[in-house]
């Protein structure tokens, strides 16, 4: 990260997040933050807290205390459409698109281009469309055909297309890899690469170590509904994080960062 | 053949589905001594589609959104029965009978009732979160009781001598210049939408097909509407009726004279323009957008903001809708309202659909493709007729094309859909 980086402000921020379902606490004083440019993974076992405490940023649900701050700014997220309006959006595993239809159409679903006229104006959708998916990913080509009929990681280009063209500025992305070939993997890999570099913030949510380890460059770890600790990728070995998932217990060498709404200010910002 | 056919962009299962029809009309011909494939034969199969055709262009909309609609004959026939009512009993208490006006205000009636009674049953199907088949079913015996009550059961007759003209019959026509007109400006159509289409695409920087493909598009198309047309025009009045209006006109009654063609009947242009239409709303607008949407995925619509329930009621009304124009077309033809009349009809519709390529898992699904699985339909029921085959061994033999259908079409779909061409 350049000079610049260092005076920037966190992008997102939520402060001692609390919700608890018929007693339980889901989510128990988690405090977490993310950069512009920036990609951090919410890590932890089923359970754990991570998809309760993202809903929370993605208006699924709302808080019982806490505090939702984006640029600098408090917000309000009540529903999908107060978080879209804060330009957060969400890339589900599996709702993301309508199959039957093709990737310009998945695009601009619920906000069609039309003519004059009131009808949709298709060339100027799929216009759009091939300019955007080609930022993203030079090889995509099957604009006339269904989504059903793209590969994995393609269908994940146009669900992440879909999210720029609402201008999202923190994306938040529940499994990225689930499902996905060792190539496709790769792809989405320089896909989040890609939006790093356009200043967007990425949050990956998941429960497998490996898929995010290497996308991100810190890492919140949650177990219990608490937050473990946060820390970033190059200071600490997969067995480091694994004993975080596991054990609920900071790294010995990173003990001084331990404890609830420990949100150091990530190294490679600072 | 496979490549060329992808290299015009054509849909392969319309090739086949054509392929399939024009099997059974010259089977039939062959098999009737020459008798089906005639200029009459076909006017009359025409007439006689139109009816099951105009619901299924609705039905695909409902079945591409997940839906089923079991209940569209019984609503034929409450629809037909009502404006039955109101154009025998009702308005000649206030308009001289077969007023100009009369047919209009009773159709008008009989399509708001319609998307009214369609609009309930999506508010069921949408909001209630009763399962399409068991509010339809429902709707099935509710609307049939229904139609009965209307009246006690009593045939209404006669219909009003405007309405009847909806039903095609001998002056229900638009005869051979305006046959021509409608000819010359759907070719016009054609051609001009193909045109534009290329001009788009080339303006995007989108590939297009070769000129070839293009021309030969249009081309076929051209043609099918010019041969209809000439096949249409081709069938002549009965002499005796053409002799009255020769007799009306001051015309004297040569052999030349006595040739008044039919040309396109009425309730084909209904179809025609409830087919256009549709398709338009189907392909073009927000609303068709939804729809095959929600039959893709509802969830994802919803997060889009598609408020899914608004649509399955919008998409329901528009069933209701026209079932009222089908319950016009089938009480003219007949020029009388029983309430019997659209018993099994929501079968017929469902299967035209299905043999057109629609999917009733949702969001696949075509116009075009139900108005010639209509046609198939409507043709063995006809050639079977025109052979003298039983009607025990017709409903045997219609079964079982629906069954086959669906299985070929599963068949090749598989074989021969490449997931990743």
């Amino acid at each position: 990260m350049s000079d610049k980086a260092a005076h920037k402000k966190p992008l997102v921020e939520m402060r001692d997040i609390h919700i608890s379902f018929g007693g339980v606490k889901a989510v128990d004083g988690v405090s977490i933050d993310l950069y512009p440019g920036e990609v951090v993974g919410v890590l932890g076992h089923n359970g754990a807290g991570k998809s309760t405490l993202i809903k929370v940023l993605s208006g699924a649900y709302t808080p019982e205390r806490g505090q939702i701050i984006v640029d600098g700014r408090e917000v309000k997220i009540e529903n999908a459409r107060d978080a879209r309006d804060n330009n957060i959006e969400t890339i589900y595993q599996n709702l993301a698109l309508a199959d039957n239809l093709d990737a310009a159409q998945n695009l601009f679903l619920g906000r069609e281009i039309v003519t004059r006229a009131g009808f949709l104006d298709d060339g100027a959708m799929e216009h759009k469309a091939r300019e955007v998916l080609h930022r993203l990913n030079p090889n995509f080509k099957k604009f006339n055909s269904p989504v059903s009929a793209l590969s994995g990681g393609q269908r994940q280009s146009v669900a992440i297309a879909r999210a720029l063209l609402f201008e999202a500025r923190i994306l938040i992305m529940d499994e990225p890899c689930a499902a996905l070939g060792v190539q496709e993997t790769r792809m989405v890999g320089d896909l989040i690469d890609q939006l790093k570099k356009d200043g967007l913030g990425i949050l990956l949510i998941s429960h497998d170590l490996h898929d995010v380890f290497d996308l991100s460059d810190r890492l919140h770890v949650m177990k219990n509904g608490k937050l473990v600790g946060t820390v970033s990728t190059r200071d600490v070995t997969h067995d480091d994080v694994l004993g975080m998932i596991i054990l609920g217990k900071m790294p010995e060498h990173l003990m001084h960062l331990a404890g609830p709404g420990a949100t150091n200010v990530p190294a490679h910002v600072a | 053949m496979t490549q060329l056919l992808a290299k015009m962009e054509i849909d392969r299962r319309l090739v086949g589905l054509a392929v399939v029809l024009l099997i059974i009309w010259i089977g039939f011909d062959l098999a009737s001594g020459g008798r089906f494939i005639t200029p009459r034969n076909m006017f009359n199969l025409s007439v006689q589609t139109a009816s099951v055709a105009v619901m299924a262009c609705g039905m695909v909309l409902i079945i591409v959104t997940r839906h089923i609609d079991l209940s569209v004959g019984s609503i034929l026939g409450v629809l037909a029965m009502i404006m039955g009512v109101i154009q025998t009993d009702i308005l000649p208490q206030f308009l001289a009978y077969n007023h100009p006006m009369t047919w209009i205000i009773t159709l008008f009636a009989g399509l708001v009732i319609g998307a009214l009674i369609g609009g309930i049953q999506g508010v069921a199907v949408g909001y209630l979160g009763v399962p399409a088949f068991i509010v339809t079913l429902g709707g099935l015996l509710v609307w049939r009781g229904a139609a009965w009550w209307v009246t006690q059961g009593r045939t209404v007759a006669p219909l009003d001598a405007n309405f009847i003209l909806l039903g095609g019959g001998i002056n229900g026509t638009i005869g051979a210049m305006w046959s021509w007109i409608a000819a010359i400006v759907a070719i016009a159509a054609i051609i001009y939408a193909a045109i534009m289409d290329r001009r788009r695409r080339l303006s995007f920087e989108f590939p297009v097909k070769p000129v070839w493909a293009e021309c030969t598009n249009a081309a076929v198309k051209a043609g099918l509407v010019l041969v209809a047309v000439i096949t249409l025009n081709a069938y002549y009045l009965p002499s005796r009726a053409a002799e009255k209006i020769l007799a009306q006109r001051g015309l004297p009654a040569t052999p030349e004279n006595l040739e008044i063609s039919h040309g396109i009947a009425i309730p084909l242009l209904i179809v025609a323009v409830v087919a256009i239409v549709l398709t338009v709303v189907a392909k073009r607008t927000r609303f068709g957008r939804y729809v095959y949407a929600i039959g893709g995925n509802p969830q994802a619509a919803e997060l889009a903001g598609v408020n899914v329930k608004r649509m399955t009621v919008a998409v329901f009304a528009l069933m209701g809708l026209l079932c009222a124009v089908s319950a016009a077309i089938s009480s003219a033809r007949l020029q009388s309202a029983g309430n019997d009349l659209g018993t099994l009809d929501e079968l017929r519709v469902i299967a035209a659909v299905v043999i057109g390529g629609t999917s009733l898992a949702g969001g696949v699904g075509t116009i075009y493709g139900a108005l010639i699985g209509a046609l198939v339909m409507q043709s063995l029921q006809s050639g079977m007729a025109l052979l003298g085959v039983d009607t025990s061994l017709q409903s045997i033999v219609i079964g079982l094309v629906l069954v086959l259908a669906v299985f070929s079409d599963k068949y090749f779909h598989r074989r021969y859909s490449d997931p990743t061409a």
